[in-house]
């Protein structure tokens, strides 16, 4: 078994699209018609195009609102993705004008960090492990 | 307001929270949870580390602060000010440092 894809839920597919990639880099795989108004949007790691795709997915279901309100407000990220150096990522996601509720927190040999994707969400970056 | 006061001061957790508080305030509670699990090893689940904050906000040392969909922790020693009104404690400057 592998883990080929993940998904966030985000509040509108057109902005998730265009922070996920012109912000955090990612690069678009898959976006197919789905429905009226959504869309199968997926994007990879441009050092990984044939790695897990993450899935920019509508938040239609009443559920997800409050799943992620109540995550949002104690600051619990839904997705972590790996960085060289997370202050240096921290610095230039910073200078795009993105809002961080954690700062780069370094915790034994791990350094994290906690951003805001715009889109409900919150993203952890962290350091992979040497 | 005393007892509150050296009731939240009294747990160890506790004060490790308001040390994690004093390197930085204004923490979310995944940010406060992840210094006290990753740093101190400490196995606390997030609802016990809500209970503790309770109890240091009713003892005014953390105060809540909401920002959009955010909420912080902020650090607040005021009330540690009643300790040393209570018990003075002597200048640094006093007899100690005069030379016999």
């Amino acid at each position: 078994m592998k883990i080929h894809m993940t998904s966030v839920f985000v509040d509108d597919q057109a902005k998730a699209e265009q922070f996920y990639t012109e912000i955090l880099g990612f690069v678009k795989k898959h976006d197919v018609p789905v429905g009226e108004q959504d869309r199968w949007l997926t994007v990879v790691s441009p050092d990984e195009p044939d790695g897990t795709e993450l899935l920019l997915e509508p938040a239609g279901h009443p559920a997800a609102r409050t799943y992620r309100d109540t995550l949002v407000q104690d600051g619990i990220p839904l997705a972590q993705f790996a960085v060289d150096d997370v202050q240096a990522e921290y610095e230039r996601l910073r200078g795009l004008g993105v809002r961080f509720t954690q700062e780069p927190l370094e915790m034994g040999d791990v350094t994290t960090a906690v951003f805001d994707d715009t889109c409900g969400n919150l993203i952890q970056i962290a350091t992979e492990p040497q | 307001m005393a007892d509150d006061l050296f009731k939240a001061l009294a747990d160890p957790t506790r004060r490790t929270i308001l040390d994690e508080l004093t390197e930085r305030s204004g923490q979310t509670l995944f940010e406060i949870c992840s210094r006290l699990s990753m740093k101190h090893q400490l196995g606390i689940s997030r609802q016990g580390v809500s209970q503790h904050l309770a109890v240091l906000e009713a003892a005014g040392l953390v105060e809540t602060r909401r920002e959009g969909r955010y909420k912080f922790h902020d650090l607040n020693t005021a009330p540690l000010r009643q300790i040393t009104e209570r018990w003075p404690v002597p200048h640094p400057s006093g007899p100690e440092d005069s030379t016999p």
